[in-house]
């Protein structure tokens, strides 16, 4: 333990209780690594506060001692944004998970960063109101690491990320300074900073109590699960229903290969001998619905779809969803291994990427599963391999890399939602050029002087906000036209 | 031997588990979680000493294998924990108050005989021999009053009679069928057996009752004395060898849950027995109702037995039979897949937790407003007796078969 370490052990010990300031070694190994589990650094020290209070007295030490310092919701990321440093601290929000209010009248919900997404729908539901984001891992990841990854889901397609529901939050900067962000107006004037907050992937300080908007449950929701030949027709169907003005709540598709999986996770009953299924949620007033079916029906079946089943009730319309929320982990029933991408394309595009991936894969040898909410182009696909087998890590490794310059390429992104932490920053390179990254960075100096918020994690070499970034040899550019100041 | 580090690969982080685990939920840290323990049992596999905390760690897990209905991926974390509990039991030297607690658990618990002293622990405190060392652990005087608040809330159909060696099926005989009499289902609940053995008959069932069975094994398995589970089990076997059942009825769903396991205990020439064995619900289920039901006018909160739900996957069978009885309402308890922390005996080595987990299920219980609490596992019954038993509109308890029983004989239910 560096002094800097030590000294903000001693200042965690006085506020927060006892059982929440980690030093065991094995205790300490648990926290190594979050959900890409192949990074792994053991923290110096892990600190689980209880409250605001303890959270922000821990990084004011940290800041005080320049020590470094990455908070941590349920370790469910999938980018090492939560990957410890080795000679920082561990900030876990996991015993912040108090649901402070559910409002009806202005229809919010106030709750502690570490309270896990479903529990807001749970908490909501009675008063007829849901939180409408619902990443796959909804059940288990926090509302924290959902604002620090502007996570989405499989109904963001209709109602938005993350960023479109956050209304307010409370934020400790690396400073260790307490402030409101957002507010009960619609909007604030000024600088949109808690926008800044939202997808910084803990890189400016940490949220300790974030104002959600809940929606509206809809007063009738149909799920369709429809199985085609294959991801052509599939895709062809999704491109159809969506210029024909249908937005559904939600059009996910997954390849053979992964509906394979989850049929082994879950036994969701997928229709057999399906190259591709789509799901599709709709939801909204009956008679919108109706109509809506209606059209989605017809333009499935035009488009090739040799079956469709309507889920008529909650159970069955659980079922379907099962298998494709389980289809991540699912994947570890087929493979020992696998890597989990994430990138995004125009829609437009996603016969040609599918076909470019479907000729990597035969090329490399590497198997790939393929799940993706196909209405808003975001790609998962599962890159297979196994970790015994000499060369086979390296072999997936390059294929998921290819994928995403494969993405690039189509004019997408090479992240749709789970954020690039430590795994993509090595990309951040190819998508944005060096101003780019300069001007981000000094966004990012103005919340965090010393670089002490989650370091090394989104972009790809560590710089200190003193360091001049780029390769300028004088000033950033902004900085020489005046608009921009280093701190 | 130790955790097997195939089983252990198996586990992909994917944090699943967590929002149902039981520690999980009460302490809000990794290492309480069955990521983190599947996590520690890496960290050995790899080479690390077992050292207190880690041993801590895994303690407190309460066994409930909600975890392993949880887990997308398929991990075994109720192998896992169970090979980590013997390397535990073989390797690691615990402190001595501790060895003593357990010694005296373990040898009374797995007896029938001698868990009926137990039974009027009044009784037991004045007339046997235990020594001082034994009741300075504590032990009695926190069982002793979930014991009395059980006696007091469990139904009273019949006076507990001494069950025949094999009772007739009523009417045409559909299959021949076994029963497991348990060790705490037959010392404290004598009528769950009694009422088990009349709804079989009244299904058409013959039932064989081996006079000389002991315990199943399921404490000692599930705490990682395998040799003392081992021999359990193939007494067991044995016991009902020579009865040639087509069935081997369970109705306390620990017990169920280890001897679903037996093959994996004993080896392949015990998948046979495994095949037959089937809890109470399940094998009436299976089989259909032939019995009339009459009906019973009042409100069921059924809760999941750990042992039952998550590690047989019996969820649906015991709501269909109690939802076919006329009149009777169901209720769900919320947050069914959290243990009440009873679980074997957790409650005894670790009554803190357990008892945070008893109060939040109670609460969950009372919460439904209904008449009845029913399940099919004594523990569980214990676990949530005392809280019951204090709350505004006392309920009462039965288990799932003492329902049917009542039903099938036009009784009411007290
Ligand atoms: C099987 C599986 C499926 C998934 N599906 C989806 C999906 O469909 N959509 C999706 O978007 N994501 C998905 N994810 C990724 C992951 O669940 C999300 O990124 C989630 O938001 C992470 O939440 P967490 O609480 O686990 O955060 P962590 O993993 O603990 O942390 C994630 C990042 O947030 C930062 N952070 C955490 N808490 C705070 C805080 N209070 N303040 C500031 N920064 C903080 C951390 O430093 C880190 O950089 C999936 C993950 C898995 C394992
Ligand atoms: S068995 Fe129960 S207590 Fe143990 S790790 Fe699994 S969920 Fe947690
Ligand atoms: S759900 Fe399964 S794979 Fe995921 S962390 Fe838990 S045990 Fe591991």
């Amino acid at each position: 333990m560096t002094p800097g370490v030590e000294a903000v052990a001693r200042r965690a010990r006085e506020v927060v209780p006892a059982d929440g300031v980690v030093d065991d070694p094995a205790r300490l190994r648990t926290y190594e690594c979050d959900g890409l589990a192949h990074y792994r650094v053991v923290p110096a020290l892990v600190v689980i506060p209880e409250d605001a209070d303890q959270l922000a007295a821990v990084v004011r030490a940290c800041a005080e001692h320049r020590v470094p310092f990455v908070a941590r919701g349920s370790g469910t990321g999938l980018s090492g944004g939560a990957l410890p440093h080795a000679e920082g601290v561990l900030v876990v929000t996991s015993r912040m998970r108090a649901i402070r209010a559910v409002r009806r009248d202005d229809q919010r919900a106030v709750v502690e960063p570490g309270v896990i997404n479903l529990d807001v729908t749970r908490a909501a539901t009675p008063y007829g109101y849901y939180y409408a984001p619902d990443p796959s891992s909804q059940q288990i990841c926090s509302i924290g690491g959902n604002v620090a990854e502007n996570s989405g889901g499989a109904h963001c397609l209709k109602y938005g990320f993350t960023t479109n529901h956050v209304l307010a939050a409370d934020f400790v900067t690396a400073d260790g300074d307490r402030v409101r962000l957002g507010g009960g107006a619609p909007d604030s004037p000024g600088y949109d900073l808690l926008g800044a907050v939202v997808g910084s992937e803990g890189t400016l300080g940490i949220v300790t109590e974030v104002t959600v908007r809940l929606v509206r449950l809809p007063e009738e929701v149909r799920t369709l699960l429809v199985g085609f030949g294959s991801t052509d027709q599939a895709g062809a169907a999704v491109s159809a229903i969506i210029a024909a003005g249908v937005v559904p709540a939600a059009i996910e598709m997954m390849d053979e290969l992964a509906i394979e999986a989850a049929e082994e996770a879950v036994h969701c009953g997928y229709p057999e001998g399906a190259g591709a299924v789509l799901v599709i949620e709709l939801d909204g007033p009956a008679v919108e619905v109706e109509a809506e079916y209606a059209a989605v029906e017809r333009l499935c079946r035009d488009n090739g779809a040799f079956e469709q089943r309507v889920a008529t009730d909650p159970a069955e319309r659980a079922l379907i969803w099962k298998g494709r929320k389980s289809a991540f982990a699912a994947v570890g029933r087929i493979s020992p291994d696998y890597i989990v991408q994430d990138g995004v394309i125009p829609r437009t595009a996603l016969p040609q990427v599918l076909a470019a991936i479907a000729e990597l894969s035969a090329t490399s040898g590497v198997r790939v599963a393929n799940v993706f909410h196909a209405g808003d182009g975001n790609l998962h696909p599962l890159v297979l391999f196994d970790e015994a087998r000499p060369g086979e890590a390296e072999a997936a490794e390059e294929v998921s890399g290819a994928i995403l310059d494969l993405c690039i390429s189509h004019g997408g992104s090479i992240t749709g939602e789970h954020g690039v932490g430590m795994d993509k920053a090595k990309f951040m390179p190819r998508m944005y050029d060096e101003a780019d990254l300069d001007t981000m960075q000094l966004v990012r100096c103005a919340f965090d002087p010393q670089s002490i918020a989650n370091p090394g994690k989104v972009f790809p070499t560590p710089r200190l906000c003193g360091e001049v970034p780029g390769r300028h040899k004088g000033a950033h550019p902004a900085q020489e036209a005046g608009l921009a100041e280093v701190f | 031997m130790g955790p097997d580090p195939e089983l252990v690969d198996d586990c992909v982080h994917c944090g699943f588990c967590l929002p149902t685990c039981p520690t999980y939920v009460l302490w809000g840290e990794e290492m309480d979680s069955p990521r983190g323990r599947i996590h520690l049992m890496q960290q050995h596999v790899e080479g690390a000493p077992l050292t207190d905390a880690m041993v801590g760690h895994w303690d407190a897990c309460l066994g409930c294998m909600a975890c392993v209905t949880a887990c997308p991926s398929g991990v075994r974390y109720d192998r896992l924990i169970q090979q980590t509990r013997a390397e535990v039991e073989a390797e690691h030297e615990r402190p001595r108050s501790e060895r003593a607690l357990r010694r005296l658990i373990f040898s009374v618990f797995p007896y029938p005989r001698r868990l009926r002293v137990l039974a009027g622990p009044l009784r037991l405190a004045q007339r046997t021999g235990l020594d001082r060392a034994v009741r300075r652990t504590g032990l009695l005087d926190r069982v002793a009053p979930s014991l009395a608040a059980m006696e007091r809330l469990a139904p009273r159909l019949t006076k507990p009679e001494p069950l025949p060696a094999r009772a007739p099926a009523a009417g045409v005989r559909r299959a021949t069928v076994g029963l497991l009499t348990g060790c705490v289902q037959g010392a404290f609940f004598p009528g769950v057996n009694a009422a088990t053995v009349r709804v079989l008959q009244a299904e058409g069932c013959d039932v064989v009752i081996p006079p000389e069975q002991g315990c199943c094994g399921a404490l000692s398995a599930h705490s990682g004395r395998e040799a003392e589970a081992q021999g359990f089990a193939r007494a067991v076997v044995d016991a009902f060898a020579s009865a040639e059942v087509d069935y081997v009825v369970v109705n306390a769903a620990g017990c169920g849950s280890v001897m679903k396991e037996y093959a994996e205990l004993l080896g392949p020439e015990a998948q046979a027995f495994q095949d037959k064995v089937r809890d109470i619900a399940e094998l009436l289920d299976e089989l259909g109702p032939v019995a009339t039901r009459h009906p019973l006018e009042m409100s069921v909160a059924y809760h999941d037995a750990c042992h039952l739900g998550h590690a047989q996957g019996v969820r649906v069978q015991p709501r269909r039979l109690l939802t076919a009885i006329p009149g009777l309402e169901l209720r769900e308890i919320a947050e069914s897949e959290l243990c009440c922390g009873s679980a074997g005996i957790y409650n005894l080595l670790n009554p803190e937790p357990a008892r945070e987990l008893g109060d939040r299920k109670a609460a969950n219980i009372v919460a439904t407003g209904a008449d009845v609490l029913v399940t099919a596992n004594p523990g569980c019954l214990m676990q949530v007796a005392a809280a019951i038993e204090g709350a505004d509109h006392p309920m009462r308890l039965a288990h799932t078969v003492e329902v049917l029983d009542a039903s099938i004989r036009g009784y009411r239910l007290d």
